[in-house]
């Protein structure tokens, strides 16, 4: 699959930077859950992959799984994820423990949470916040390139370096995700994971927080896996989406190729389901025109009892307490 | 500063709070306190007209004398440190008195309480961060302990390491037959140590365990929140995230019901002064009881106010130092 | 000591964000904790009632003073030869009356001066709160202590009256958080608007979701106000004409039982009021756990039913490592 150029979009290589091979991810309480059911999944360098599904589809939970940030009674059950490094060299992050796992963190695959209201410390202000990412992974930096180094960062993402010394609770919503965002590009890693990053935001701060990450993406050639249930946004921005539904990847391909020829019923009824000015898709619940409607869950219908492999009616994930 | 000045106004009204009470109470009671406490004295030695002054002053008189002129007289006389004369230490003056006793107080209980809570708190932190630990496990104990009614449980410390296996002192501040009084000598300072040792850890026994669990609570709470997540994520040491993240947030309430349990310390002493038969402003209330001595009883209960309400206000401005949110909400 | 472990205003807002609805379960679920804490107190209750029905006289004097248990006398004698055991039953049947006492005017002083003035709002709540903050920083038992020593032959009520009133603050404020927070939940307010008349919002919108805070408030306050009392009365201060485990107490410190080594005259009723304490703090645990649904989480119980093994959950607690 060549990844085609269109008009001011950089060129994505082909070699890939993430490769995450049958991964599975499930809840250990009894009866066992799975979250995250033998995923394959491929992150090209420097590509924007978006990763779309419902809410409880297991996205996120793939995510923690890759970065290793579950909590029990959550458990990565088979696959594993490989990172290859620009260096050359190859890292299964699930062999990673202790020190190495801790120095791996941030450096070569950083994250940007949903929510930054609570995402970030209430009682430090935001420098501490930013410095102690490089007090902890480059302690040969002095203090004063290390200021420098976070004032340069809040400029980058649009913030002015005067809210160093601000606390998360006197930032705006749209501030504290750029400051999320800041912090995250901080080591300059290969690949950043961003998990629903603009859910929360109104739609002005959330054009202004997507054109920032487009615009980074290009400076610094880093990868990203774009976690949201919003699809169109995905349509824009990404260069392949995988969709993604109880726990299974159901559909990957570029997202010109996704838009005009949906392969998956799912696909074709998430793309449905959002309604479009112009008024073809997604008439069908404005007009109330049932027919269409129903025309569709039938085909999904059919398709499911068709084929072994999708999932179990009722198979969800369960939330964590 | 607007944080700052808030609470200090706050403390001001209840300082003011306070004076009246201290005021109106031997108004309100049924009795006359002052003609006991007149009659008491002059059996000790003549009463002179400026203690008859003082001692109305604080009490109330049988006068025609308003209310009001009354309060300003009480205030007046507050202003100039005149508390009175006391019955039960004749003919030591209350202030007095209380300069003698206060310092007792504060050096063994307020020790204590500072460690106990250090101690709490530190082991709490540390059975929350590891659910299932070994000081985890110290918590259902420690928690028994805390019901534990605090004088029964110093009075059982005192039988077992008093009585039975003595190794402790039974009672008082330091050895009463060897010093006359306190002397700067290393003799002395070692005696206050050793009797002091047994008071003090019935204290932190009996409310370490309160300091603990509220701690694990909070921790637990605490490693649930989503900027915990985040310090794992940026793959910061445990110890910075032990601290920074978790133990500074989960911190907080325990601060704020620190400095209401300040308190159950000063209430606390007095049980604990009478079972320990401890030198300190307690006892000198108790004996004040006793002894129908309400000018002492008023005083102390001025001093005890006073210091539980600075200690508070510094507690206060601490938590505004320490939880930014604070100074922003106020 | 028992202290809330929360601040309130956050424990208020992590209830109600918590409950899914508008009525959250007033009962705890059964649990061992729950089980063994009613056992016990029901069991004490019970001593208290009907004990003083079997047992003998318990002024009775005899001349075999300060004898340990043995035949006619299983708890011993006091120093006037008086029957231990009987005392005991007497001694509780005092504590607990005083504690129910107690308990429900320190809830009705703290129900009105927290729930009520706060719902009110505008200069009410204000005031309320003030005095609230007031009371509960002046230092309660050397008010109770000078009270007291005015009044030489004091009443059981007068006792009663005044550890009420110097216990209710804190409690009133813990109250308020709860009802700041829901005083401003949706459905309130379309009570409100609705024009519903103010005590009909209190009694039936906002009273029953306060009633998992109001039993756990009224079971601290019983625990204060027997163990407020037993301290009274061990100084000498209590009520006249009272007996209670405290009162005992006093006598046995009187009577040098100390030095005497007469451990089954001082023993047994600190012990009951150890005991009723601790069953009481048990119930209060049950009950947070259902005001606090994170505590609920991973109990040791629940960790059990997870099916990890121990290389799972140690890889799984990594950054605790």
């Amino acid at each position: 699959m060549t990844a085609t150029a269109a008009a001011g979009r950089p060129v994505v290589g082909t070699h890939p930077v993430l490769e995450i091979e049958d991964f599975s991810v499930t809840y250990l309480v009894d009866p066992p859950v799975p979250a995250v059911q033998h995923v394959d999944l491929v992150l090209r360098r420097g590509e924007i992959l978006g990763l779309a599904g419902e809410s409880g589809c297991g996205k996120s939970t793939l995510a923690y799984g890759v970065t290793r940030l579950l909590k029990p009674p959550a458990a990565i059950t088979s696959g594993r994820a490989l990172f290859h490094s620009r260096e050359g060299y190859a890292v299964d992050l699930s062999s990673l423990h202790g020190e190495d796992l801790r120095a791996f963190r941030w450096d070569k695959v950083a994250m940007v949470f949903q929510g930054a209201m609570n995402s970030l410390n209430p009682v430090l202000t935001i420098r501490s916040q930013l410095e102690d990412v490089f007090t902890t992974h480059r302690p040969q930096m002095s203090r004063a390139e290390r200021r420098a180094r976070c004032g340069e960062l809040l400029e980058r993402v649009g913030v002015d370096a005067a809210r160093l010394g601000a606390y998360p609770h006197e930032l705006s919503g749209g501030m504290r995700q750029r400051v999320m965002i800041a912090m995250a590009l901080a080591l300059e890693p290969q690949v950043l994971v961003m998990d629903e990053p603009t859910t929360a935001l109104d739609v002005v701060v959330q054009r202004e927080i997507l054109r920032e990450i487009t615009r980074l993406r290009a400076e610094l050639g880093f990868a990203v896996v774009f976690i949201t249930h919003d699809l169109p946004l995905l349509l824009e921005i990404s260069d392949r989406i995988a969709v993604m539904r109880a726990g299974r990847i159901v559909e990957q391909a570029d997202a010109v190729t996704l838009y005009t020829d949906p392969q998956h019923p799912y696909t074709r009824r998430l793309l449905a389901s959002f309604p479009s000015l112009t008024g073809d898709r997604g008439d069908f619940v404005r007009a109330g025109d049932a027919d269409l409607g129903d025309e569709l869950l039938e085909e999904t219908v059919q398709v499911v009892v068709d084929d072994p492999a999708a999932p179990a009616a009722g198979a969800t994930e369960e939330e964590t307490a | 500063m607007r944080f700052v000045l808030r609470k200090a106004g706050f403390y001001v009204v209840a300082l003011w709070a306070a004076l009246t009470l201290n005021f109106l109470i031997p108004r309100l009671m049924p009795g006359n306190p002052v003609d006991i406490m007149l009659s008491k004295l002059a059996t000790k030695g003549p009463v002179t007209p400026a203690t008859r002054d003082a001692i109305e002053a604080m009490l109330g008189t049988d006068t025609d004398a308003s209310l009001w002129s009354q309060y300003v007289g009480y205030l007046q006389a507050l202003a100039h440190g005149d508390l009175g004369t006391s019955v039960a230490f004749f003919p030591a003056g209350v202030g007095q008195v209380i300069g003698q006793t206060l310092p007792w107080t504060v050096g063994l209980i307020g020790l204590s309480t500072v460690v106990s809570f250090v101690l709490g708190v530190g082991l709490g932190m540390f059975a929350g961060w590891r659910r299932g630990s070994f000081v985890d496990n110290l918590v259902p104990a420690a928690t028994m302990l805390q019901s534990v009614p605090y004088f029964w449980l110093a009075l059982l410390l005192l039988f077992l390491l008093g009585s039975v296996w003595p190794v402790f002192p039974l009672s008082h501040g330091y050895d009463v037959y060897t010093f006359a009084g306190p002397e700067p000598t290393w003799a002395f300072v070692s005696s206050v140590i050793y009797h002091g040792t047994l008071p003090a850890l019935t204290i932190v026994i009996s409310s370490v365990g309160g300091w603990m669990l509220g701690m694990r609570n909070m921790m637990v709470s605490t490693l649930a929140e989503d900027y915990l997540v985040t310090a794992e994520a940026k793959g910061l040491r445990p110890r910075r995230i032990r601290f920074a993240y978790a133990a500074r947030n989960a911190v907080l309430p325990s601060l704020s019901g620190f400095a209401i349990s300040l308190g159950f310390v000063v209430a606390g002493s007095i049980v604990t002064e009478a079972v320990f038969s401890y030198p300190g402003i307690g006892s000198a209330l108790l004996m004040a009881v006793n002894s129908n001595d309400y000018a002492l009883m008023q005083g102390v209960f001025l001093v005890i106010t006073l210091s539980v309400l600075g200690a508070n206000l510094l507690v206060d401005l601490l938590y505004g130092v320490i939880d930014p949110r604070t100074r922003a909400r106020s | 000591m028992a202290i809330t472990t929360q601040d309130p205003a956050l424990a208020a807002e992590e209830a109600v964000e918590a409950s899914s609805g508008r009525r959250r379960r007033s009962l705890p679920p059964m649990t061992l904790k729950l089980g063994v804490g009613l056992t016990v107190a029901g069991a004490i209750v019970l001593f208290g009632l009907v004990g003083p029905l079997v047992v003998g006289d318990p002024s009775a004097v005899s001349d075999i003073g300060l004898s340990p248990p043995g035949p006619g006398h299983p708890l011993g004698t006091t120093q006037t030869g008086q029957d231990v055991l009987a005392q005991l039953a007497y001694a509780t049947r005092g504590s607990l009356t005083i504690g129910f006492v107690v308990g429900a005017l320190t809830l009705a002083l703290s129900a009105f001066f927290g729930v009520v003035g706060t719902f009110v709002g505008g200069w009410v709540d204000e005031a309320f709160s003030l005095f609230s903050n007031i009371m509960l920083v002046l230092p309660g038992l050397p008010l109770v202590i000078v009270i007291s020593s005015y009044v030489p032959q004091k009443s059981v009520w007068l006792v009663a009256v005044v550890l009420a009133i110097t216990s209710w603050a804190g409690s009133a404020r813990v109250l308020r958080g709860y009802t700041l927070s829901l005083r401003n939940r949706d459905y309130v307010l379309a009570a409100r608007v609705a024009d519903e008349r103010g005590w009909r919002i209190l009694a039936v919108e906002i009273l029953p979701n306060l009633v998992p805070i109001l039993a756990s408030q009224v079971v601290f306050a019983v625990i204060f106000a027997i163990l407020g009392e037993a301290g009274l009365s061990f100084l000498g201060l209590g009520a006249s004409g009272s007996f209670t485990w405290g009162t005992m107490l006093y006598y046995a410190q009187n009577g040098l039982a100390l030095r005497l080594g007469a451990w089954w005259w001082f023993v047994p009723p600190g012990l009951l009021l150890a005991l009723f304490g601790a069953a009481l703090s048990l119930v209060n645990f049950s009950i947070d756990e259902i005001i606090n649904p994170k505590l609920r989480a991973q109990t040791r119980s629940q960790r059990k039913r997870w099916r990890m093994t121990r290389e799972q959950l140690h890889d799984a607690d990594e950054v605790t490592a």
